[in-house]
């Protein structure tokens, strides 16, 4: 290496002296990139803080009551004070579920096929292309595919099963994409040792390598629900609200909170602005806790090597 | 002597075989519908937009009318592309050097203690539902957003890109483009803070052992290493721009007929986004013709999306292979 030709001279005529200090000018640029990077941490954590503080505080006084946990809006107009948002809690956790339902396994298999079958084969990184893709998917095209599907082609009603069928399309990419970071922590030496022991693949998979990373999967599971259940483009095409109690997923309409949130937004009242402040508090409130849960587990049980 | 396909079959009996046969097949069966349906998504929007489009008098690609309510059916997308495409460049202009700012601050500027919560509480603004970020920006920030647009409509007026226009309060492509970029930040600084983070500890150490200062540090050797991955957080962030929807569907106010007579470049103009413009208008597919307008319009947000996160991929995909 060149490095052996070069005098100690050189090298020192290379570095600076340690004895004279950095030029003002390049202090002087080094201390302003350092106030610049705090400060755009402190301008991203301004929006959040607004957000959290201001539905806290317009949004408080109507959560609060019972009666918003325990009532729907059935025969409330925008002049009646009260009901509640009963009705569009457990639209949006009903939707939630059988979202959650049926990306999880779809998701789960996919994942293990890209990490224990499909490593560096072709078919496996058509799918991880196609994974990106998905992951890309505006939810307002996923509403119109369903739409196109089960409405215009299958010639069905918009009812809330077919909300679900949306969702899973901006689920099931979220929940793969995490489930296959956590199958790539998992020590090879563990799939090893259980091969060396007669166990065959699938009996692996299922028994060492899932419950390893069983902890990673349900956060990822539990971000994905926090996503699906803001959604609200998907829903303007295919869930309109109702102001009363559904639980039925083929038939008639079914509230939710964000279409509660948009049913009643355009109205200048204080009593209809009062329930969309409530109904986005109680949203946010269920998002940040399925948030909050999803890093607490994967903090608390993270895979060990 | 045994060869080693004997071996296999005292270890793995027939019925394992089988059992292993079948958990493959289902994961190919699971990865298969993944591709299938990124496929049927576009044959659906592509067959569902067809009929719609041959009835179309009107070109489709530079028209600025949208009448699909009686015959002759005339729509074009001029409008909605020029609209989307103005908020969500907005977007990206402003959240690109915040997000890398961000970035930086987590991964080389932040005590080690403060950085963990830090990035979590940026994920946190990934985690706020979209609709609410819109009740907020059209409720609560608008009016404290309606001085700067008027400022910049006074020095840069003369431009005609912050022309003053009809629009009232915040329900401008501005406003929008600026929320937006809010929205897309954490997606921009996560990706960001993920490459800065892979920089060659001994690239570091060298310009360190330079003399460099730790801004120096950072611009020649975390920037240089990380612009790969920059450029494709920025694509990334586009994309979820480009096909955000009801946020900007309550923040911009869609126009008059009036005001849509002449074609106005401002950014302080209303409009509709081609994700606003189909929910607005949510409500009324009631006939196969009307559907597919909107359909197509969603068509080429499809379309435009598709190659946006393609373009992303692609770069990172490259700078991997050059990596390693």
């Amino acid at each position: 290496m060149s490095a052996a030709t070069h005098t100690p001279d050189l090298v020192e005529q290379a570095l600076p002296d340690p004895e004279t200090p950095q030029s003002t000018g390049r202090r002087v640029k080094d201390r302003t990139a350092t106030v610049a990077v705090w400060a755009a941490f402190v301008i991203a954590m301004i929006p959040l803080v607004w957000i959290i503080v201001a539905l806290l505080v317009k949004g408080g006084s109507v959560v609060v009551s019972a009666s918003w946990w325990t009532n729907s809006q059935r025969g409330m107009t925008t002049l009646t004070a009260g009901g509640g948002a009963y009705h569009a809690i457990i639209g949006t956790l009903l939707q939630a579920v059988v979202t959650a339902v049926i990306s999880v396994p779809l998701a789960i298999m996919t994942a293990i096929y890209l990490i224990e079958y499909g490593r560096s084969t072709r078919f496996g990184r058509i799918v991880s292309f196609m994974l990106d893709i998905l992951t890309g998917v505006p939810s307002i095209v996923a509403g119109l595919f369903i739409y196109a599907l089960w409405v215009t082609t299958f010639g069905l009603q918009r009812v809330p099963f077919a909300v679900c069928l949306a969702l899973v399309l901006l689920m099931v990419p979220v929940v793969t994409r995490s489930t296959e970071e956590m199958l790539k922590l998992v020590p090879n030496e563990l799939r090893e040792a259980s091969y060396a022991l007669g166990v065959s693949k699938w009996r692996t998979i299922t028994s060492i390598v899932l419950p390893t990373a069983f902890s990673g999967i349900i956060t990822g599971i539990l971000l994905g629900l926090a996503r699906v259940m803001g959604e609200t483009a998907p829903l303007l095409i295919l869930g309109p609200y109702s102001q009363s109690i559904a639980t039925n997923l083929f038939s008639g309409f079914m509230g939710t909170l964000p279409t509660m949130i948009n049913a009643e937004r355009n109205e200048v009242a204080a009593i209809p602005l009062d329930r969309v402040w409530g109904a986005a508090l109680t949203l946010i409130i269920l998002v940040l806790l399925l948030n909050l849960a999803g890093r607490l587990i994967a903090r608390y049980s993270a895979v060990r090597k | 002597m045994t060869t080693e396909t004997e071996v296999a079959q005292v270890l793995r009996p027939a019925n394992h075989r089988r059992q292993d046969q079948v958990f493959k097949a289902l994961a190919i069966g699971a990865s298969s519908v993944i591709v299938a349906l990124v496929v049927l998504v576009a044959v659906f929007l592509v067959t569902q937009a067809y009929p719609a489009l041959r009835q179309n008098t009107a070109n489709f690609f530079t028209s600025r009318i949208f009448s699909i309510d009686t015959p002759p059916i005339m729509f074009g997308i001029a409008d909605l592309l020029w609209a989307t495409i103005v908020t969500s460049v907005i977007a990206v202009v402003i959240a690109v050097p915040l997000g890398v700012s961000i970035a930086l601050f987590l991964s080389h500027y932040a005590p080690e203690r403060l950085a963990r919560p830090a990035a979590q509480l940026v994920a946190l603004l990934a985690a706020v539902p979209s609709i609410i970020y819109g009740l907020w920006a059209s409720q609560l920030v608008a009016p404290y957003y309606l001085p700067v647009q008027d400022f910049l409509e006074k020095v840069l007026g003369w431009i005609p890109l912050f022309s003053a226009t009809n629009t009232s309060g915040g329900a401008t492509l501005m406003f929008a483009g600026i929320v937006l970029a809010v929205m897309i930040l954490p997606i921009i600084t996560s990706l960001s803070r993920e490459v800065f983070a892979q920089t060659p500890t001994f690239h570091e150490e060298a310009a360190l052992a330079l003399g460099a200062t730790r801004w120096e540090m950072i611009r020649t050797a975390v920037l240089p290493f990380g612009k790969p991955g920059v450029i494709s957080a920025a694509m990334l962030g586009l994309g979820r721009a480009l096909g955000e929807t009801i946020a900007v569907t309550i923040i911009i106010s869609s126009l008059s007929d009036q005001n849509r007579q002449s074609f106005s470049l401002s950014f302080f103009n209303g409009g509709e986004t081609f994700a606003s413009r189909i929910a607005n208008n949510a409500a009324e597919f009631d006939t196969p013709t009307k559907a597919g307008a909107y359909i197509s319009a969603g068509l080429v947000l499809f379309v435009l999306t598709f190659v946006v996160n393609a373009i992303a991929r692609v770069v990172i995909e490259r700078r991997r292979a050059f990596s390693e």
